[in-house]
């Protein structure tokens, strides 16, 4: 299974604890993975990426791996490690604001 | 009594009995969140809408059928219509509209399930399903004018909706800084009303739009009447935005966000002078409401209750509300995290909340 670790307040928006897992068979790039949490959770739809563009939101990024995906072609495989369930992939937010 | 408060970080839901001495605090929901405005509905009650966003997940539309105790997300997309074009930006550079935040829900008065939204980008949505699905009343952003609007210093909102209870069509908007608008059949087509209107930091002082428009208020017995918090100016218009005329008269300064008028008299209206635009603070530090019982120009201070030296706050355009009981109840939060209440028309006034997150809104249901 694909782990994915949301933000603390993504995490109360869909009202789960710890990671949210994501069968492979259900997209193996970040962008399928995302849509396949929002379809699990639909309070998150909108909320990572942007309704229509459905780019990134500006201040969240991708992170598997010690690697920063954030700039990757969000269709693209994501790590082997990460598809096997090894090493999660970590939607963060930018640490800034008051 | 509820009082219904958005703040910096959460929502906040005061509660009292119609004495109105001892308030209970619950909260705060959707920590950590800014809440712009929490709205409950004139047809029930129990129905409340809130507007959840951050700068790091966008917007959250959060509904409520038991008066705040739980709280279920609803749909939080709010699509243009079509292409949705530019307006100006500050520079006079044109840019694309992109929805940023709903500032302002208004629930219908007769069905619970009818709410509109002003968002930012400027523009108004309706939901006729409690909020799982928007859709734009878009004649007012496709107005003629549309792609000259420009926003105010706190971005390009449409802030402020008042709704007609006896004329179902009528329906009043204002944006930040376009001005405001008119809308005689239900949000299909829209007029400018800002004849009278003077604003000397634009390049026409008596443009038809581009008035900094901050808040306005309407009796629900005198439709036709409205007043207006302007950037600088109170304003009021005897019918229905056709023309305004200046009602500052006495006021120390008449800059200022918030206005509201009593709930049992038609020209008894509240202001809170601020400072100026430079200085988002009350004139020599003491917050004082103005109250005019005669529709305008003559202003009295009404300051029992109210810090007097050293206060520095600022009161925000959505943060001011009136209840409906006998001896009506104003109601008024501050950018200090205070909320102030008043149970005589605003007589006297005591802090029912000290220590809030600076309050983004206040909202009043009655249930006498």
């Amino acid at each position: 299974m694909i782990r994915v670790l949301l933000p603390a307040h993504l995490k109360v928006l869909a009202n789960v604890t710890g990671e949210v897992e994501i069968d492979p068979k259900d997209g193996a790039s970040i962008s399928a993975v995302i849509e396949a949490v929002e379809r699990r959770y639909p309070a998150l739809r909108g909320t990572i990426l942007r309704y229509g563009v459905r780019e990134r939101r500006p201040m969240l990024r991708f992170f598997a791996c010690n690697t920063d995906l954030s700039h990757e072609d969000p269709k693209s495989p994501l790590p082997a490690a990460v598809l096997d369930g090894e090493e999660p992939l970590l939607i963060i937010g930018a640490i800034a604001g008051g | 009594m509820r009082v219904l408060a958005g703040t910096r970080k959460g929502a906040f839901i005061l509660e009292a009995d119609e004495a109105r001495n001892r308030w209970s605090i619950d909260g705060p929901f959707f920590a950590g969140w800014e809440i712009y405005h929490i709205a409950g509905s004139p047809a029930d009650p129990q129905r409340l809408y809130a507007s959840q966003s951050s700068g790091w997940f966008g917007q959250v539309v959060q509904r409520s059928n038991d008066g705040g105790r739980t709280w279920q997300p609803v749909n939080n997309e709010f699509a243009y219509d079509a292409i949705p074009g530019t307006h100006q930006w500050y520079d006079g550079s044109s840019r694309p509209w992109e929805f940023k935040r709903v500032w302002h829900f208004e629930a219908s008065p007769l069905q619970p399930d009818v709410v509109y939204a002003g968002v930012e980008d400027a523009a108004l949505f309706r939901s006729d399903d409690g909020g799982e699905h928007w859709h734009e009343l878009s004649g007012l952003r496709n107005h003629s004018t549309g792609s000259s609007w420009q926003p105010g210093a706190g971005g390009m909102c449409l802030h402020t909706i008042l709704l007609d209870r006896s004329n179902a069509g009528r329906i009043y908007v204002a944006i930040s800084a376009a001005g405001a608008f008119r809308s005689d059949d239900g949000g299909a087509t829209w007029l400018p009303i800002n004849r009278g209107l003077q604003s000397e930091y634009i390049p026409d002082p008596n443009a038809e739009v581009g008035h900094c428009v901050h808040r306005l208020a309407m009796h629900p017995a005198k439709p036709n009447v409205l007043f207006m918090q302007k950037h600088w100016d109170v304003m009021r218009s005897d019918n229905g935005g056709e023309v305004w005329h200046e009602i500052s008269g006495n006021l120390p300064t008449d800059f200022g966000f918030a206005i509201d008028v009593h709930a049992h008299d038609p020209d008894t209206v509240y202001v809170v002078p601020i400072k100026s635009d430079r200085e988002h603070f009350p004139l020599d530090g003491a917050l004082r409401v103005y109250r005019s019982r005669t529709g305008g120009n003559e202003w009295e201070a009404l300051t029992h209750g109210l810090p007097q030296e050293h206060c520095y706050v600022n009161v925000l355009r959505d943060a001011m509300a009136v209840d409906r009981l006998g001896s009506c109840g104003i109601y008024f939060g501050t950018t200090g995290g205070q909320i102030y209440a008043s149970a005589d028309s605003g007589d006297s006034w005591n802090a029912i909340a000290r220590d809030l997150p600076p309050v983004l809104s206040v909202e009043v249901q009655s249930f006498a």
